[in-house]
C-alpha cells in the first residue's frame, strides 16, 4: 500500500553524527559532493569510500539501508557506466563489429559509478542520521543572511516544514478515500491508461478538496496564534555547535583536502590523468 | 439457512514484516444470520474498523477466512469485486469520499459501477435517496454546498444505492448532533425493516447500540469479548463496566435501584422497555399489597 513509501528516510539514533550540528552536516555534504567531483583519481575515490564506510559505522546504519537509497538509481547508474565504457576514445582492448571497448572507458566507466553511489550514499548519510524538521531549521539558519537580501529564507523552512509535516496524513487520507471508492465498486488498478487516469479522480477530487480545507484550518489556527512570520521569533530548538562538532568538523576537511591533493599524487606516480 | 457472514479464525496484522507489525485482530470466528441487525461495540482502538474492512475484501485476512451468504471470498481473489457489491461498507466519515458535481450523480456512482443499466441506476438512486430522507431537490444540488449531517446522508445513499445484501456502517453517526444520529439510525432501522437487508452497526455508543441491534458483539483488545442477544449482553452491564464501556443512562438507574434494594431485573437498556418492567413491578406490588 501507499504507506509502505518512507519519505526522508531518516533513521533515529544517539551517535556523534546524529548530534552534529545539522548546519554543519549540511555544510560537510557539499564539501563532499565538490570534493567528488575534484578527486577523480582511484586514491581520491578509495579516500571518499573509507570516509564514508567509517560514516556509517559510527551512524551505526545498516548496509542494507544504502542498498535501499541505491537501488532506485541503478537504471541511472548502469547508464553512465555503459555510455562511458563503449563512447571512450583510447587504446583498445575488444573489438566486435561496430563496438569497441578502450582501457579508458572501463576505467572511467569504473570512476564513475563509483563517484555515483558515493554520492547518493553520501547524500543519504545526510538525510539517515537528521530528522527533516531539523533540517529544514537548519536550511533557514543557513540561508538566513540572505534575508537581509529580502530572500524568504524563514517562508520557504515553514513552507517545507509544513508540506514535510503533511505528508503522512495525506497519504493516510490517499488510503482512506480509495478504500471507499473500491468498496462502491471503483477500479483503481486496472484498465488501460485512460482508464486508470479516469478512475483517479473519484480519488484526486475528496484529496484535493480535503487538502485545501486542511490549509484553511492551518491557516486560521496559525493566525489565532497571532503567527506573523519569521521576524522576532524564538525557537523551541536552538543549535549549538559544540567541541566534538568542531574537532569532527576539522577531521573531516582535513580529509577533503587530502582527497583534493590526491590527484596531484596520482599523476607525480603514474603520469596517468 | 446459510448467515449471511461468516468469519473463520480471522486474524489481521498491520505492517507485516516491519518492526512496528501489530496483531490488529486475533482469530474471529463469528456468524451472522441472514436478515439480522448487528450491533459491533468495543473501545477505540479494539479492532472493529479493521475486523469491519474483511467483510467485503478491502483488507485480506493474514489467517482466517471470511464467507459471505457461504462462499469463501478470497477462494478466487478475480471475483472479490462480486463481493464488494454484495456487501455494502460505509466507512466512517463517508461525507469525505463525495465527489461528482451532483447529489444525484454521486449516488448513483456505485450503481454504475456494477454495470447497470441507466434506467435502473435512476430508479435505486431515487429510492436511496428517499430512504434517507433525501428530497428530489437536492439531488441536483452539489454535495459540497450541503449540511455536515446532509453529506453523510447522500454518502449512505451512495451505498443503498448498489442494494447490497449485507450492510456494513462504521460510526454513522459520529460527530453528529443528537437529533441528526436518530434521524440517521431511524432511517436505517426502517430501511432493515421495508427490504430485510442484513445490517451491521459499529458504534461505541451503548445507547445506539442497545436501541437498534438485536445481537451485539462485544470487541476487547482484537478479540470477541461477548456475542449474544442485545436483553442478554445489558443482563451483564456490571462485565461492561469493567472493560471500560459505559451502558446506557437507564440501565445504569436500574443498577443502581438494585444496589438500593429493590427486588428488579437489571438488562433494562431501553426506556421503553424499562417502562414497561416498572409497571409490570407496580402491579405485582399491588397484588401482593391487596
Ligand atoms: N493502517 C494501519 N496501520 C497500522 N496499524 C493500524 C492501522 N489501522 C489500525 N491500526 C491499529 O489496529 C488497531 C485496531 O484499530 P481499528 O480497527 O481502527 O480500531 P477501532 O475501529 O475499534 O477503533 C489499533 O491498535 C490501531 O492502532
Ligand atoms: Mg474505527
Amino acid at each position: 500500500m501507499l504507506r509502505d513509501i518512507t519519505i526522508g528516510q531518516h533513521f533515529p539514533g544517539n551517535s556523534a553524527l546524529h548530534k552534529l550540528d545539522p548546519r554543519l552536516k549540511i555544510m560537510l555534504t557539499i564539501a563532499y559532493i565538490v570534493m567528488l567531483f575534484v578527486g577523480t583519481n582511484p586514491f581520491g575515490l578509495l579516500l571518499s569510500i573509507v570516509f564514508l564506510f567509517v560514516g556509517y559505522m559510527v551512524a551505526k546504519i545498516p548496509g542494507r539501508m544504502v542498498w535501499r537509497s541505491i537501488k532506485p538509481l541503478l537504471p541511472v547508474l548502469a547508464f553512465t557506466a555503459i555510455l562511458n565504457l563503449f563512447f571512450m576514445a583510447g587504446t583498445p582492448v575488444f573489438q566486435w563489429w561496430v563496438i569497441t571497448i578502450t582501457w579508458q572507458g572501463i576505467y572511467y566507466a569504473i570512476i564513475m559509478a563509483v563517484r555515483i553511489v558515493c554520492l547518493i550514499a553520501g547524500t543519504s548519510l545526510l538525510t539517515y542520521t537528521t530528522s527533516p524538521i531539523v533540517l529544514t531549521d537548519a536550511i533557514e539558519r543557513l540561508l538566513s543572511p540572505l534575508a537581509k537580501l529580502h530572500f524568504p529564507a524563514h517562508e520557504l523552512a515553514m513552507m517545507m516544514t509544513i508540506a514535510l509535516r503533511f505528508i503522512p496524513t495525506l497519504i493516510e487520507e490517499t488510503d482512506k478515500i480509495m478504500s471507499a471508492q473500491k468498496a462502491r465498486g471503483a477500479e483503481l488498478d486496472t484498465g488501460n491508461i485512460m482508464q486508470r487516469i479516469k478512475a483517479l479522480i473519484p480519488v484526486l477530487i475528496p484529496l484535493f478538496l480535503s487538502a485545501f480545507r486542511r490549509a484553511d484550518e492551518l491557516a486560521m489556527a496559525m493566525e489565532c496564534r497571532c503567527y506573523h512570520g519569521g521576524e522576532g521569533r524564538t525557537r523551541l530548538r536552538q543549535l549549538h555547535i559544540t567541541k566534538q562538532d568542531i574537532a569532527i568538523t576539522l577531521g573531516c576537511v582535513l580529509l577533503f583536502v587530502a582527497v583534493g591533493f590526491s590527484g596531484v599524487l596520482y599523476t607525480r606516480l603514474t603520469g596517468f590523468a | 439457512m446459510n448467515p449471511i457472514l461468516k468469519t473463520e479464525d480471522l486474524t489481521y496484522t498491520y505492517n507485516l514484516g516491519l518492526p512496528d507489525a501489530t496483531e490488529a485482530i486475533h482469530s474471529i470466528n463469528m456468524e451472522m444470520e441472514e436478515g439480522g441487525f448487528l450491533g459491533i461495540i468495543g473501545p477505540t482502538g479494539c479492532g472493529k474498523s479493521t475486523l469491519i474492512t474483511h467483510f467485503n475484501g478491502l483488507l485480506k485476512p493474514t489467517k482466517g477466512k471470511v464467507y459471505i451468504a457461504g462462499q469463501d471470498i478470497w477462494e478466487n481473489p478475480k471475483k472479490i469485486r462480486h463481493f464488494r457489491f454484495m456487501v455494502g461498507l460505509v466507512f466512517q466519515y463517508p461525507e469525505y469520499q463525495l465527489f461528482e458535481e451532483t447529489v444525484a450523480k454521486d449516488i448513483a456512482f456505485g450503481p454504475k459501477n456494477m454495470g447497470l443499466a441507466e434506467g435502473e441506476v435512476q430508479d435505486r438512486v431515487s429510492r436511496a435517496a428517499r430512504f434517507c430522507g433525501l428530497s428530489q431537490e437536492m439531488l441536483t444540488r452539489s454535495p459540497f454546498e450541503l449540511s455536515g449531517g446532509q453529506k453523510r446522508r447522500v454518502a449512505i445513499a451512495g451505498v443503498l444505492a448498489m442494494q447490497p445484501k449485507l450492510l456494513v456502517l462504521d460510526e454513522p453517526a459520529a460527530g453528529l448532533d443528537p437529533e441528526g444520529r436518530d434521524t440517521i439510525l431511524q432511517e436505517l432501522k426502517q430501511y432493515h425493516r421495508e427490504t430485510g437487508t442484513s445490517i451491521v452497526l459499529v458504534s461505541h455508543s451503548m445507547e445506539d447500540v442497545a436501541k437498534y441491534a438485536e445481537k451485539v458483539l462485544v470487541m476487547k483488545d482484537g478479540s470477541i469479548a461477548m456475542y449474544d442477544d442485545t436483553p442478554r449482553i445489558f443482563a451483564r452491564a456490571e462485565e461492561l463496566l469493567s472493560m471500560g464501556l459505559s451502558v446506557p443512562q437507564i440501565t445504569k438507574i436500574f443498577m443502581q435501584l438494585k444496589q438500593m434494594g429493590l427486588d428488579i431485573d437489571t438488562d433494562v437498556y431501553t426506556v421503553k422497555y424499562a417502562t414497561e418492567t416498572l409497571l409490570r413491578m407496580a402491579e405485582r406490588g399491588n397484588g401482593s399489597a391487596t
